[in-house]
């Protein structure tokens, strides 16, 4: 038996190495199913706790254009969810399931949207900054080896590049507008730009789980790379909105043809992945909420289907009766 | 503030009046349907909904930048739609209450929208004859969007009227709460009449028949009383829309006269 | 360790099979919507393509959510949906047998025949 488990193993790793696809019904180590069920539905729940911090301002975006840019944006968010616990319900575990885990607690989402949005500039830093981000890590994963992920990630790809556009160009009306514009859009960058970097993960000494998903090519690229890649991009971006970076030790650095930056406050980090960040709880309270609110609403539907199905069939009958 | 001299022209301009009353109508559900981005039951249908916001957020615009190029061509003033949606108080509002009473739960969310909708449904069929280009072409591309708001929200009227013993009380609780606000819909004001004098009779009749399909179908019944609250279209609202306002225009209003 | 993955909500239905989500003991089936497979064809299209998942309740429910989560960019004007429960899909132990007595059939490919240069229109 173990002989075969490790036959299954060998032949497991050699089709990611040759950049086959997994599918659900192929054979895979049961750390390979829990660690892309992890990912996934983390995935997941962080776009739809992600709705929240922006939803915020669906309510108040200042022109009707801008509302319906946030609108849609936020919905895409909904959607990209969707598309992602679709791909972790091929791996046998239930959407129910999943929001069980996200409603407990057990399941983390990303620590980005415990921060609250406080002015219309966050809706551009977030565009801008947080879906940068995600963008970077989102790409490699449109090559991820487990097939229904890296056909999700493709969809969302497609769709979120307009979310990063449309923030930087949100920033830069506001950039070149009046100075409590630019004080606002100032204030928002300074808020997201550290909470932004930690989104990349632990410093790569410290990420217990990257070897196995590099080996497996979960991942393909580690925390601390994408990292550098969002900070030599952003550095750069930012002179277009003549604004600064929070941070006094980011330079140049010609040697390794990067920017150099400052220390990242892992405790905060910690902080708010252990749930004190600002806005954990409300987060958490809206989601619950949400769901629980609905349980009548997926009740009825469900009962209501059941009623019509069952009226159809008897009608079938009948029918057939009469034509005997 | 709107500008003193757009203010005047608007009161004395039936037209003009009239498409800010469809322009309001189709923000102030938008914005109340906008508001369960996020919160809905389960996801697709909270995609769904917000589908709808986004339609009705798009017919809005349209009516707003048609009414601001009119209001622009004969006061030489420029507006926008921004304007007109961001810088009106409650009393310059002219949409039915029905549109901006608060949610409520899901039911009575779709049952809102169903019951408005089914109204702009036979309305804008009967725009899309209108002798004004701009107006007709505003009616023929939003009514593809009302026939699928109606589809949508018949359905959700049917599962939940015909569903759980819990979703029918809801539902009756709902159309208690929302029957009384819908009389105003029916009946044209003055503004109205010279768009749809001659049709608003047959848009009122086949407007209770197709709720009286749909109910009977969801085993639902209507209240059977008169009395109709009105005032919305001549600005006279309920509570509701001053905190609407004052979430939706906030930003405009602290920091007047800025470029977002 | 577990070898086989018992269940999978898609594609994961042999005959016989009454389908995954009736099976789970740990959860209420009445809870929990379907899951549907979302096929649509593009404008310019020829075939129906595997767009994704959703949950629904019956076969209106899934294809107007389908609508509404997968046509919100202009992906598709026709769409086919099915209860996930209802697709069979081959077996990846079965790939060998299935699919590689294709591999030396190369007859059936016009490249196969070296024909004239002369020889116009074929």
């Amino acid at each position: 038996m173990d002989q075969t488990a490790n036959q299954l193993q060998d032949q497991f790793q050699q089709r990611i190495d040759l950049e086959q696809k997994i599918e659900p019904r192929d054979w895979m180590p049961e750390k390979y199913r829990q660690t892309l069920i992890r990912q996934i539905s983390q995935h997941a729940h962080s776009e739809i706790i992600g709705m929240l911090p922006e939803g915020n301002w669906i309510t108040r975006a200042p022109s009707l254009k801008r509302k319906a840019i946030l609108l849609a944006k936020v919905q895409d968010e909904a959607g990209h969810g969707l598309y992602l616990y679709s791909a972790a319900e091929t791996l046998g575990i239930s959407r129910d399931e999943m929001y069980e885990q996200l409603h407990s607690g057990k399941a983390k989402y990303s620590s980005i949207f415990n921060y609250p949005t406080l002015s219309w500039a966050d809706m551009g830093a977030i565009g801008w900054l947080v879906d940068g981000a995600a963008i970077l890590n989102q790409v490699p994963l449109c090559r991820t080896s487990f097939g229904p992920y890296a056909r999700a990630m493709v969809r969302v790809c497609k769709e979120e590049s307009f979310h990063q556009r449309q923030g930087f160009e949100c920033l830069l009306q506001l950039s070149r507008g009046s100075e409590v514009q630019r004080q606002m859009c100032q204030d928002a960058i300074n808020r997201w730009w550290w909470p932004s970097l930690m989104m990349f993960g632990p410093k790569d000494d410290e990420s217990p789980n990257s070897k196995l998903s590099m080996q497996w090519k979960i991942k393909r690229f580690s925390n601390d790379e994408l990292r550098q890649k969002f900070v030599d991009m952003i550095a750069e971006q930012i002179k277009l909105l003549n604004m600064v970076l929070p941070d006094p030790d980011l330079t140049w650095n010609e040697q390794t043809k990067h920017y150099d930056y400052g220390a990242i406050n892992w405790e905060e980090f910690k902080q708010v992945i252990q749930g004190n960040g600002p806005c954990n709880k409300e987060r958490l309270e809206a989601r619950k909420k949400a769901w629980t609110n609905g349980d009548w609403v997926r009740e009825a539907a469900t009962v209501h289907a059941a009623k019509q199905a069952k009226r159809k069939s008897e009608a079938q009958t009948f029918s057939a009766k009469e034509t005997q | 503030m709107l500008q003193q001299s757009i203010k005047s022209y608007i009161q004395q301009d039936l037209q003009t009046q009239y498409l800010l009353h469809l322009a309001d109508n189709a923000l102030i559900l938008s914005h109340r349907n906008s508001q369960w981005c996020g919160h809905g039951p389960i996801l697709e249908q909270d995609i769904a909904l917000t589908n709808i916001a986004l339609d009705q957020l798009g017919q809005a615009r349209n009516l707003y930048q048609y009414a601001a190029l009119l209001i622009t061509e004969k006061t030489g003033i420029a507006t926008t739609e921004d304007q007109l949606a961001y810088l009106r108080d409650v009393g310059e509002f002219k949409n039915c209450l029905l549109a901006e009473l608060p949610n409520g739960d899901w039911g009575q969310t779709v049952l809102r929208n169903f019951l408005m909708g089914s109204y702009q449904f036979f309305l804008y069929q009967e725009l899309q004859q209108s002798a004004i280009g701009q107006l007709k072409a505003i009616a023929e591309k939003s009514i593809k969007e009302i026939t699928y708001h109606v589809r949508w929200s018949a359905d959700w009227v049917l599962r939940l009227g015909d569903g759980t013993a819990e979703s029918k009380g809801r539902m009756v609780q709902a159309l208690e709460l929302l029957w009384a606000y819908t009389g105003e819909m029916l009946e044209p004001c003055d503004y109205e009449l010279p768009f749809i004098a001659t049709q608003s009779s047959f848009i009122k009749a086949a407007w209770e028949a197709k709720i009286a399909s749909v109910f009977s179908e969801a085993s639902l019944v209507h209240p059977t009383n008169e009395w109709m609250q009105s005032g919305g279209k001549k600005g006279i609202h309920t509570e509701h829309l001053g905190y609407l306002l004052a979430e939706m225009q906030f930003l405009q209003r602290a920091y007047p006269g800025l470029e977002w | 360790m577990r070898l086989y993955l018992q269940k999978n909500h898609y594609g994961d239905y042999g005959d016989g099979h009454a389908g995954g989500l009736e099976q789970d003991a740990h959860q209420d089936p009445q809870k929990q919507w379907p899951l549907w497979e979302v096929f649509m064809r593009s404008k310019q299209g020829l075939d129906h393509k595997h767009a994704g998942s959703l949950h629904a309740v019956d076969a209106t429910m899934a294809l107007e959510n389908a609508r509404d989560v997968y046509t919100r960019r202009k992906e598709g004007v026709s769409i086919w949906v099915v209860e996930s429960k209802h697709i069979h899909a081959s077996d990846p132990n079965a790939a060998a047998e299935f699919f590689e007595p294709a591999n030396d059939k190369i007859y059936r490919h016009p490249s196969f025949y070296d024909l004239p240069d002369s020889l116009k229109h074929m």
